[in-house]
This record gives structure tokens, sequence and C-alpha cells, in this order.
């Protein structure tokens, strides 16, 4: 204790310009990570992508508040609507575009594209195309941390829509009956796909990790300020040895299942959809709170969004530039060596 | 033919697999078992007895009832740095952790363009004739064969369970490995020193030139036995064991093949679309010039794995049968 208040840490000044820097931080985060997301819907329209995405554009929030709690060992698995998680956890943005188009600079040679970004050094063990099917990798992870006492702890991204999944449930009795330092981060954007959540989930969610014993809260996943402080509060928990934990975070997607989902009307009307765009954006919600606490103007913000997009622009046109695979390639990596 | 000493020492199956455990969890510590009664049970069939004392419970963990949920934590496990091995009481429960063998370890390695490996290994059983019915009888190793990404070995013999088992929880790749129960009690030479088998090696369990016989697991014993029969015949049969049907040794069958003319594939998988029809294809396709007679195919009888002994023992094959079909095939009928 003796220490601390010879560090600078203990300064409020020092502190409070600490927390400045994060909070803008948090909003860069947010504002790279929806431009990214426009470019992907562009590239699709376009037809330069092949295939499909889910964007996450309306849940940025959620990845950048859980990721910013995390530090880079940490280990997170993320979900087919996962292109959020893997920027907020680190990954960079042309490398990314370069997967999602199949090219050789991608972060999986072109061999995962948009639904299965994995990679190590940002302790991304990859998003997932079966929904819930990362929920044995992430406790895994976790169950590894622990044996090997390293002190990381695992997060698991999930929509509600994977809360329809067995294999959930056995992860996280074991989770709880062995202690593990795994949080499940549940993204409640109401809709399984095409489907509200309400028509195919029985009793209240959290009743559900409850009936494990699993430590619950349940917060705003639109104020990226909650979210962070949040999973800061979870992670330390977990670290501790305080065991798992399910956090639901309550968001929407403003984007349809996939960016080929134009026509909604028969799932979720216009209105519904323009009253989260109004009322409960995460980039406002986090841009008006800035600027309401002194720590940026509207200047900055405009400047954070253009230079967002310019590494977006950026980042696409390397994408759009880099070669193809070999066709050599097509049998590389089934086995490892 | 596998070089053994012939000094060495005999063990039970079930004995060779729980040194090759022992031995691995010794040489390294990342190295754990899971699964149901495990521990203080060593599983139903005692395999594992022992372990949990010299290396505890928490290496050696009793897990819920929860197989999908097992091989899904054991991929977590394997790509963060362990070497879990997944114990499947019965392979009738594989089906229970398809998506995560199949989508997530079998695929993890491509997808992530090679940057992440899965080193686990799934032991699980196979084999009928202990009636136990159709929800326990079951050889499934096809469907894990099928699976580009997993490796799948099918032991027949005490050395050669040790020895791939060591090699498996040494491999970077998911690897499962079908013991038949029926052989746990089956004795064999096993030396004491530290040996492993490679993958994708088949080995001539007996050498001949008249007819080969590629057999798999239990149904190696049973084609030695048959062997021994179409001798008195004078018949002189070859019996391969192929040891892992993914990789498999191609070249080898193919080479049998061709120097004795006649080929028939025994494998207690059901025989549609099973390892017997992608074996039998493979010597059609590289023998097919050198070849007396069509290549004939002895998988289990397709229908549920039935209960009564007067019906069960009419699914798989016996040495009599082997016999039968391979003194057709010569033309000592």
């Amino acid at each position: 204790m003796t220490a601390m208040v010879e560090d600078g840490n203990s300064n409020p000044a020092a502190n409070q310009t600490q927390d400045s820097e994060k909070w803008i931080q948090m909003y860069r985060q947010m504002a790279r990570i929806r431009s990214f997301e426009k470019k992907v819907n562009d590239l699709y329209l376009n037809a330069i992508m092949p295939g499909l995405a889910h964007l996450c554009i309306g849940q940025e929030a959620v990845a950048v508040g859980v990721c910013e709690a995390l530090t880079t060992e940490d280990y997170i698995t993320s979900t087919h609507r996962g292109h959020g998680h893997c920027l907020a956890k680190g990954a960079s943005v042309d490398r990314m575009f370069a997967e999602l188009l199949g090219k050789t600079s991608g972060y999986c040679r072109g061999k995962g594209g948009s639904m299965h970004i994995a990679d190590p050094d940002s302790g991304n063990l990859g998003a997932n195309a079966i929904v819930g099917g990362s929920a044995g990798i992430a406790t895994g992870a976790a169950f590894s941390a622990k044996q090997m006492g390293t002190g990381q702890v695992a997060v698991c991204f999930f929509g509600e829509g994977a809360l329809g999944q067995g294999l959930f449930y056995e992860v996280m009795n074991m989770a709880q009956l062995w202690n593990l330092p795994v949080i499940y981060i549940c993204e409640n954007n109401q809709y399984n796909e095409y489907t509200h959540f309400t028509e195919a989930t029985a009793g209240k969610i959290l009743d559900r990790p409850r009936a494990f014993g699993i430590y619950t809260e349940e917060i705003d996943g639109q104020d990226v300020r909650v979210v962070y402080e949040t999973v800061q509060r979870l992670v330390e928990r977990a670290r501790q040895g305080g065991g798992p934990a399910f956090l639901m975070c309550h968001t929407y997607r403003y984007h349809g299942h996939h960016v080929g989902d134009i026509d909604r009307a028969y799932y979720r009307s216009k209105e519904e959809e323009q009253d989260w765009v109004s009322n409960r954006d995460p980039l406002r919600i986090m841009g008006n709170w800035l600027i309401d606490q002194g720590i940026a103007d509207q200047q900055l913000l405009e400047q954070i969004d253009v230079e967002a997009k310019e590494e977006i622009k950026a980042g696409a046109e390397f994408a759009i530039d880099a070669p193809y695979p070999d066709q050599s390639e097509v049998d590389d990596h089934v086995y490892a060596a | 033919m596998s070089t053994q000493p012939d000094n060495v020492r005999e063990i039970t199956f079930g004995q060779a697999i729980n040194e090759a455990l022992a031995e691995e969890m010794r040489l390294d510590p990342t190295v754990f078992i899971i699964g149901e009664d495990v521990a203080e049970a060593g599983t139903p069939f005692k395999v594992l007895k022992g372990l949990v004392e010299e290396f505890g419970t928490e290496r050696v963990i009793d897990s819920p009832i929860s197989e999908a949920g097992i091989t899904g934590m054991s991929v977590g496990a394997a790509m963060t740095g362990m070497r879990p091995v997944v114990d499947i009481m019965f392979g009738d429960f594989i089906p229970l952790t398809m998506e995560q063998m199949v989508n997530q370890a079998a695929k993890v390695h491509y997808m992530s363009g090679g940057k992440f490996n899965v080193p686990m290994v799934m032991r699980t059983t196979m084999g009928a004739t202990r009636r136990s019915a159709a929800q326990h009888s079951q050889s499934l190793h096809a469907l894990f064969s099928h699976i580009p990404g997993l490796k799948v070995a099918v032991p027949s013999t005490p050395y050669d369970a040790k020895g791939l088992l060591k090699t498996a929880i040494r491999d970077n790749n998911p690897v499962a490995i079908f013991e038949d129960k029926m052989m746990y009690h089956l004795k064999g030479r096993v030396p004491e020193e530290d040996y492993t088998i490679p993958f994708g090696i088949a080995d001539i369990k007996r050498q001949g030139g008249d007819i080969t016989i590629v057999a798999t697991s239990s149904m190696v014993q049973v084609s030695l036995e048959a062997a021994d029969m179409l001798e008195e015949l004078g018949v002189s049969a070859e019996v391969i064991d192929p040891r892992t049907t993914l990789p498999l040794d191609k070249e080898t069958l193919i080479e049998s093949a061709k120097n004795t003319s006649r080929a028939i594939v025994v494998d207690e998988g059901y025989e549609g679309y099973g390892v017997t029809a992608e074996i039998a294809s493979t010597i059609a396709d590289g023998a097919f010039y050198y070849l007396d007679a069509p290549v004939r195919r002895m998988g289990a009888m397709d229908v549920p794995v039935p209960f009564s002994p007067a019906l069960e023992d009419l699914t798989v094959p016996t040495p009599q049968s082997v016999a039968d079909m391979a003194k057709l095939l010569c033309g000592k009928v």
C-alpha cells in the first residue's frame, strides 16, 4: 500500500486523464467496428465478397466493453456474428478484410472466411458457425488456464439463440462444478435468426445459469461503460478464483440475420428497428456522454469517425489487391505436423 | 511383421492401454484423462485401474454424463496447451460427440489456416457379442474415418494397442482410438521399454501367398483363426492389419493383393458404406489387373445389433465364415 502512494496512479488528475483516454479508446473501437461492418455490406452489395456475412452493427458496445476489460492473453470465442469481437480483441482491419475476401494474407489464409476468424496472437480461439458450438471450447480454455495456473480468463460470446443448444448446459454445469474462470456473455439481440426469442425460449433466461449456481447479471448492452465496468468486475472475480459468471447484455442488431436479409417486416417492424437506432445507439450514447463530461467535443468524435473510415478504406483496398491462395494450398493444414 | 524380441512378458490388451496412459502421463504433465467413471471406478472395464491413485483426481477426472460437453471442453483444452484423453465408455455414444468432433476438433487446424492445433485423443470401444444389445455393441469407427482432420486407430493386439495409443497421445491432431471391449483380456507380448507405432503403416500379421485377408481390430484375431483353418486345406492366407483406418496404408494392402490375386476385407462395422467398402475399393483400384476374383467384403450385418445370442452371433464375421469366403474365392468349395 505504501508503494501506491508514490505511484502516479494515485494522482486524481492523472487517473482522470487515463480514464478519459480509455473511454475515448472505446468510442474509437466502436467506430472502427461500425465502419468495418458498413464496408462489409458494401463489399457484399458490390459482389466483391464471396458468400455472406452477419453484421454486428448495433451490438458494438458489447464487443468493445467486454474486450477492453480483458488482457491480450485472455481468451475469447466468438460467433457467426463475430467481426466486432475479433476487432475489439485486437485483430487488424486489413487481415480481417483479407480473410473475408478469401485471400492468403487473411487471418486464416482464406480458409476460414467471415465466420471462422481465429488469431492466437490476440487470444481469439475462433469464431464459430455452429450456434453455441464454441461453448465447449471456451470452457475448455478456462479449464486449461485453471489447470496450468496461468490466471487467464475465457470469455464465451454467444447469442440468445444458442440457449436452445444442449451443449451449453453440459458445459455450464462443469464450469460451476469445477469453478472455472469462464464468463458466458449472452448477446441478447432478441432474434434467433428470423424468430423472436420469446417464441423459442421457455421460462426466464437467467434462471437457466442460476440453476447451476452460476453467478448472473443482466445489463444494458448498448452502454459501453456499463458493459466494461460489469465485465471488469466479473473478470477480476474469475481471476481471483470466484468461478464462472453469466452476463446477459440486452442489445439489437440493426441489420438482418445476414447481409442478404433485407425484407424483415414479417418478423419485426421498421418502427422497432428505428426506435433502437434513434434512442439506443451505442455510439450515440457514448458520444453524448463524452461530450457531456467534457472529455470530447463534436469535432474530436468526427475526427475519430474520419480516421476509422480511412483505416477501413485502406484495409479493404489492401484485401482487394491481395493475392488469392495458390491452388496447392487446398490440402495444406488438414493435419498438423 | 512387428519385430518383437521373444523374451518379452505377456500382458492383456487392457493392461497395455493402462500402461500407455500411465507412461505418457509421467512423461507429459499436460496429459489428462476425462470421462465418466474413469477415476476410482477405473471405467466399467477396469482398464484405468490404479491411474487415479498415481495421478490424482486433477488428472484423472470423473465427469458428468455429458459426452458432448467433455469432448467440447477437451477441444478447448487441447487448443490452449493441454493433451486431453477423453474416455467415451461405449462407442455407441460417439454420436453424442459428433458435432464437437466433426465440426470443431476436425476443422480447427484447417479453418485457422494452421494456427491452432487440437492434440486430443478420444478413447472409445467397439465390438458385438457381449449381449449388450443395439446401443452398447456397435462398431462406429467408420463415422470418424469419414472426416478429414481426424485420425482413427483400431488396434488388434496388446502390442499395437499400447504403441498406437502412445502415438495418439503425442500426435498434434484429434485421434479416435477404438478398442474392442471383447479383447480387453486378450494377452500378448508387450516389451517393457518405450515404443510407439506410426500411424498409416499396416502390419502383416501373417504371411501367405494364396489370398489376402485385410482385417481390423478383433477381426484380425478372427482372420488369424480362419487362416489356421485354411492352412489345413492347403490355402495360404496373408492377414494384413491396417492398424489405422485414417490414415490408411493403401500401398501395403494393394501390394499384398497383387501378390495373392485375391482379397477379402473383414471389419466389424456395418458393411453398408463402411470401412470394408473403402478398403475394397482401394484394392480394386490399385490391384485390378492382378486380381483373379472380385474383392469381397465382410462387415457386420446391416441390422441394429440384436440382444438374443441366437440372433446376435449371426451379425458378425466368424473364423468359419471368413474361411468359407476364402475357400469360395480360391475355388476350394
